[in-house]
Order: C-alpha cells, then sequence, then structure tokens
C-alpha cells in the first residue's frame, strides 16, 4: 500500500464502477435492471441514500437516460448502466443529450449477440453502436476499461469528459470485465481529479447556455433551480437554447457539438503501450481481449515474432495519431474483438495501407484464448 | 381581461417572438393560460418552476413560459420531469402532454408517474389527434371517429385519460374542457398544490385536423360540443348511464393522500442512516473511501 493508493481490496468490475461513481461525485442514478450490469444499480441503491444523493429504477432504459439527463440539468451529476438491450433503448435520449449538451454517464457492460443474444456471455459488439448509436450527425465519448482498476479509473474519467464536455460519456465495459474480481489498490482520494461543470459567473445577467459563434469555449451550464431560467430543447437551437431554423445556426450547432469532442481526438486519446519498442507486428486491441493479446504477444515472441500491444483506452474520439507512427513501424497490424470488426475499420482507416491490417473476429459468446490470438498472428505473418 | 394581461406580461417570455406554432382557434393557448393564472395565483417564484414537454403542438409550451423549461423527447417528458423532480425537489414540476405523446409513445411512463407518486402535476391536453403531423388517429380518438391515417372511422377503442391516472394509482386526478377555460385553470391550480402526483386532462380542440375529418365546422363549434357534452361530476351521480352516453365528466376524480415518494425516499434515508447493518454494509462497499466517508452523514462515523 503507497501514500497514492488505499488498501488492495477484492472488487468486482462493476463494484468497482459504482464506487468510482461515487467518488467522481456521481449523486443521481436511474437504471433498469439488465444482466450484466445489475450490480451497478444495486450498489448505487445501497449506497446513494446514505450519501445525501438519489437512486431510482425507472420503468424502462429509455426512461432511465430521460430521467439522469433531467436531474443533470437540475445541477446532479448522473449515470445510468446497461447493457446491449438498454443501450439500444437509450440511443434515443443519447442524441437528445448530445444535441442539448447535458453532461451524463452510460455504463454499457457489453454482452454478446443483438437482440437478447447470450445475455451472460462477453461481447465487444456495441462499439460501433456507441458510436453511430442515436440518429443524426454527433460525436462521442467512449472509454473501454480492460481491468477493475479501471472500472473505478475510467468511470472517474468518464463523470470528468462529460462534466468538461457537456456531453453523454460511455463507458464500454464487457461481461468479464464487470463480473472479474481482481485484487485492486484504488487509487487514493485526492490523488486523481474531480471536474464539475463550469458555472456561471456570479452576476452574469445575460446567460447563454449555448456558444453563439464558432470557436467560442463552451459555455457553463447553469442548474435548473438557480438564478437564470432558460430553454432546453431537442430541436436546432440557438445559443439561447431556443429553436432555430436560420441555416447558420443549424450548421453551426452540429459542426460545434462535433467539434468540440472530435477536435480533442489527440488529447483524448489514451493508450497502454506494450513491448511495442522494437515490434514489427503490433496487436491492436481494447478491453477483456486487450488482457489477452498481452499473453499472445509474450507467446509470439518466444516463438520468434517481435510483436507488441496497443491497448486503446479510447475508443471514441479514435485518434489515429500513435497508429499512423507505429504503421511506419511494423508490417502487420492484428485486430482481435469480440465482434466481426468493427474498431478494426477505424484502424484500417487510419493505417491506410501502410502496414497489413487483420481483423480476428470472435463471437461465440467466449474469451479469446492466448493461443488463438498468437495463432492467427503467426498465420497471418506466414510462419 | 386585466388579469390576463398582467399574467402575460409576467409569465411569458420577454423577446420569444409569438405568435406560437399553434393554429388560430387552437386550445393549447387556452391551456397554457390556465396554467399560467394557476401559477400566479400559487405564486410560486418563476425560478422554482420547471415545465417539462414531449413532442407535439402541446410540446411547444414551454418554449413560451418564463421558468426552466425542458422541451424533450417524444413520450418522455415525464421520465425526464422525474429525474428534474428527484434532482431540484423544491421545484414545482409540470409536465404539458398532448394525448399521443402521453398515452401512446408515453404511455409507460405515464402510468409509472402515477404509481410512484412523484410530487408533479401532468397536463394532458387531449385533442384526440395527432396534430402537428396531420391528423392521424390518436389513443383518445373515439371511436368511429376519423382520422388521416383512419379515413373509414376508427375502429379502435379510446382510453379514458382520467380512468387510466386512476388504476394507475395517481393521487389527484381531474378533468376539464377548453371551453371551461376558468375551471380549468382552478383544477390545475388545484393539482399543483396537490401534494403528490396530479393530472389534469383538459380536454382541446383541434379543429384544423380532427375538426376538419369529423364535421366541426370551425374551432367555436368544438368548445360549444364541449359545453353540451360535458357534465359536472356532482351533476353526473344523478344521472343515469344512458343520459351520460357519449358524454365526457368534469371535475376532481380523485383526491387522495398516499406519501409522497420524495418523502419516502428521505424517511427511508433516515431511517437507514441510524440502521448499524446498513451503514457497515455501506462502509464496507467504500471501506478504502475516506472522501466518501466524509459523505456519510455525520451520525455514521
Amino acid at each position: 500500500m503507497s501514500e497514492s493508493t488505499v488498501k488492495k481490496q477484492v472488487l468486482q468490475g462493476n463494484e468497482a464502477c459504482a464506487v468510482g461513481a461515487l467518488a467522481a461525485g456521481v449523486n443521481f442514478f436511474a437504471g433498469y435492471p439488465i444482466t450484466p450490469s445489475s450490480e451497478i444499480a444495486e450498489v448505487m441503491s445501497q449506497c446513494l441514500p446514505l450519501m445525501g444523493g438519489r437512486f431510482i429504477q425507472m420503468e424502462d432504459e429509455i426512461a432511465s437516460i430521460a430521467a439522469i439527463v433531467g436531474a443533470s440539468l437540475a445541477g446532479a451529476k448522473v449515470m445510468t448502466a446497461t447493457s446491449g438491450p438498454g443501450f439500444s433503448l437509450m440511443q434515443e435520449n443519447i442524441g437528445f443529450a448530445a444535441i442539448a449538451e447535458v453532461p451524463c454517464v452510460i455504463v454499457n457492460v457489453q454482452r454478446a449477440g443483438p437482440s437478447t443474444g447470450l445475455p451472460t456471455q462477453p461481447a465487444q459488439a456495441d462499439v460501433q453502436q456507441a458510436r453511430w448509436g442515436t440518429h443524426g450527425d454527433h460525436a462521442m465519448i467512449a472509454l473501454a476499461p480492460s481491468s477493475v482498476l479501471e472500472c473505478f479509473t475510467m468511470t472517474v474519467d468518464c463523470v470528468n469528459l462529460a462534466e468538461r464536455y457537456r456531453t453523454p460519456v460511455v463507458l464500454l465495459s464487457d461481461e468479464v470485465i464487470g463480473h472479474m474480481r481482481e485484487s485492486v489498490a484504488l487509487p487514493a482520494p485526492r490523488t486523481y481529479k474531480v471536474e464539475s461543470r463550469r458555472q456561471p459567473e456570479e452576476g452574469e445577467t445575460e446567460y447563454c447556455p449555448y456558444c453563439a459563434c464558432e470557436g467560442e469555449p463552451l459555455p457553463p451550464l447553469a442548474a435548473f433551480g438557480g438564478e437564470y431560467r432558460y430553454h432546453v430543447t431537442g430541436l436546432t437551437h440557438d445559443a439561447r437554447g431556443f429553436p432555430t431554423m436560420v441555416k447558420e445556426e443549424v450548421d453551426r450547432k452540429i459542426r460545434g457539438i462535433v467539434g468540440k469532442i472530435e477536435g480533442c481526438a489527440d488529447e483524448l486519446a489514451s493508450y497502454e503501450e506494450f513491448m511495442l519498442e522494437d515490434a514489427d507486428v503490433l496487436l491492436f486491441a481494447y478491453g477483456s481481449t486487450a488482457r489477452v493479446a498481452k499473453s499472445s504477444v509474450r507467446q509470439l515472441r518466444e516463438r520468434g515474432v517481435r510483436a507488441g500491444l496497443l491497448r486503446a483506452r479510447t475508443i471514441w474520439p479514435f485518434s489515429g495519431a500513435r497508429l499512423e507512427e507505429l504503421a511506419g513501424q511494423v508490417d502487420l497490424v492484428v485486430v482481435p474483438e469480440m465482434n466481426l470488426g468493427q474498431l478494426s475499420l477505424e484502424v484500417e482507416r487510419v493505417i491506410c495501407g501502410a502496414a497489413d491490417v487483420r481483423a480476428l473476429g470472435k463471437v461465440d459468446g467466449d474469451l479469446f484464448t492466448p493461443d488463438e490470438i498468437a495463432g492467427f498472428t503467426m498465420e497471418a505473418v506466414g510462419r | 381581461m386585466s388579469e390576463a394581461i398582467e399574467v402575460a406580461r409576467t409569465y411569458l417570455r420577454p423577446g420569444k417572438k409569438l405568435p406560437t406554432v399553434w393554429c388560430g382557434g387552437c386550445g393549447l393557448g387556452i391551456i397554457m393560460s390556465a396554467m399560467l393564472r394557476a401559477i400566479a395565483a400559487i405564486g410560486v417564484d418563476k425560478n422554482k418552476v420547471a415545465v417539462v414537454s414531449g413532442i407535439g403542438c402541446t410540446g411547444r409550451m414551454p418554449t413560451y413560459v418564463d421558468f426552466n423549461t425542458l422541451h424533450t423527447t417524444h413520450g418522455r417528458g415525464l421520465a425526464f420531469a422525474t429525474g428534474v423532480k428527484l434532482a431540484r425537489p423544491e421545484l414545482t414540476v409540470i409536465a404539458a402532454m398532448g394525448d399521443g405523446d402521453a398515452l401512446a409513445i408515453g404511455g409507460n411512463h405515464f402510468i409509472h408517474a402515477c404509481r410512484r407518486n412523484i410530487d408533479m402535476t401532468a397536463i394532458v391536453a387531449n385533442n384526440q389527434i395527432y396534430g402537428m403531423t396531420g391528423g392521424q388517429y390518436s389513443p383518445t380518438t373515439p371511436h368511429g371517429k376519423r382520422g388521416t391515417t383512419a379515413p373509414y372511422g376508427n375502429i379502435e377503442y379510446a382510453f379514458d385519460t382520467t380512468a387510466l391516472a386512476v388504476g394507475a394509482g395517481a393521487t389527484f386526478v381531474a378533468r376539464s374542457s377548453v371551453y371551461h377555460a376558468r375551471e380549468a385553470g382552478l383544477l390545475i391550480e388545484k393539482a399543483i398544490r396537490h401534494k403528490g402526483f396530479s393530472v389534469v386532462e383538459i380536454i382541446s380542440n383541434c379543429h384544423t385536423s380532427y375538426g376538419r375529418m369529423n364535421k366541426f365546422a370551425s374551432p367555436v363549434a368544438m368548445l360549444e360540443w364541449m359545453r353540451d357534452n360535458s357534465v359536472s361530476i356532482k351533476a353526473a351521480e344523478h344521472m343515469d348511464a344512458d343520459a351520460l352516453e357519449g358524454k365526457f365528466t368534469r371535475g376532481v376524480m380523485v383526491e387522495s393522500d398516499k406519501p409522497e415518494f420524495i418523502q419516502s425516499y428521505d424517511e427511508m434515508a433516515e431511517r437507514v442512516a441510524t440502521d448499524p447493518a446498513a451503514v457497515a454494509n455501506v462502509k464496507k462497499v467504500i471501506q478504502s473511501y475516506d472522501a466518501m466517508a466524509d459523505r456519510l452523514k455525520p451520525e455514521n462515523g
């Protein structure tokens, strides 16, 4: 136990996520039961009443995200948690939060298959849904934890990013990460940053909740019930929040909500690099698959292949900067995912032919084994 | 008249371009005005009122009124309102919805809001049609009446909004019409004052869509229909089923006491705060978290 951490304990990923939310100051949670995310709601329902916060179980996931967006506008720090089927239902109001620029965090503990699929098995098949699940142009921030510790730290990050960018942020966990128990030393309080949305300056008379011109810093978000009365709508709106059909205003609004996030892609990008110094084969992975890929790298090295791992913590916005650099160094990029190639498309787009990109998909509800990824890679390098 | 001008000056948004998006003669203006008179009579600080809506003609109502206003997605107004109220219980929260918004796409949210008994007021402006999208039949279009998607007459049966609310457990349920504008305002006032979830259905006129397809010559004809085909609850007590056929009742259907959600939540929080087992369990979850232990109430140590 060092000064920067607290004493080690055995925690489940979903529990760590809930504790992370509480550590980040989340004081409102609305959710609907769904496997494999329900433990998050359970912990929140247990803790929030004792910590001055509020928990409510809504009638469905549509209502859950609606309630957190409403609570966020009333000044609360908010989160909900779900899995694929519930995430689908939430898309409508994720779009609302995106255009109305309301901070909120959605935890998606991914499970396998479209529709009901395999409720108790892991997948990474909501990667593109997280990006494009709601209609219309928008941007998205999504982080993918690979450990119980990251369920804690990344939930804190998600809350911070939601508050900073006034936007919905998705934690793309999965069944394995969510239900795994690990011995973790959580970071000590005050060793990490907790951010809250900016508030209007005292005495500000003309409060505008939205940007009035391009490139302007994101305005503060006043809470309902304070001294500023304003309008919030899912219609395209002007700086004061009122509906507009003026072409310039509409164009600025949409470019604004995309640009404020896409424009920070490199800044938001976070990677773990493993044995990349001399690598000529790159494994690109995230979430629970990345844990396996690490073992695969070791196996490949033992078999004479100079492999390395780039583990993406930030999935969206997708940053190409580091990948582009590495594409000049390696000949082959292997992208193992528990889906049929959702993020490998982004990798291909960024690398643009500079190295060979091979997608390794898995959709049987099981985790990869180190052998599977190593074997696929051996075949791809022609050995 | 001067009261109306005073209310308009106080509660309509300054600088917000009027007229509204509503058709000339639409009942929604009467409902908005009734809501504003109710708020004025109670005298709530404008900063402490939140008006939430969904989609449709009624959904536009918050745009014009000078409160904290939230125009959400179709049918979801009450779910958003739930979050607003729970995060800031000191706010007076009103959800304004049309019949399609409240009872079709938002029907699930509506019944669960009734069941939970959170201290909010739902105003259901029932014009028996989807107005904004061009007159399609709604869950309150009467059997046999026409809509643009029921060109040969509606073969479905209408919801009785207030019976639904009563069945789902709302603790204040009332109905009036835009013809009975003064009564509508008074009922909304009672609803807002009620501690718990309140529903006020106001029968309204969509002459543009419903009226045109169902042989009403004008908005006035529709208001006269409301006058001639509604009965106060008191009068209805002395009428038999035949006499009430085709008529709707007006007044307070239900006004009952049931512990309000937030009050119950806070009582539960108080109770568990002094329950050593509950406190110990929470401490176990956040055991290593001194920072959070600070946030536990002092008596929990």
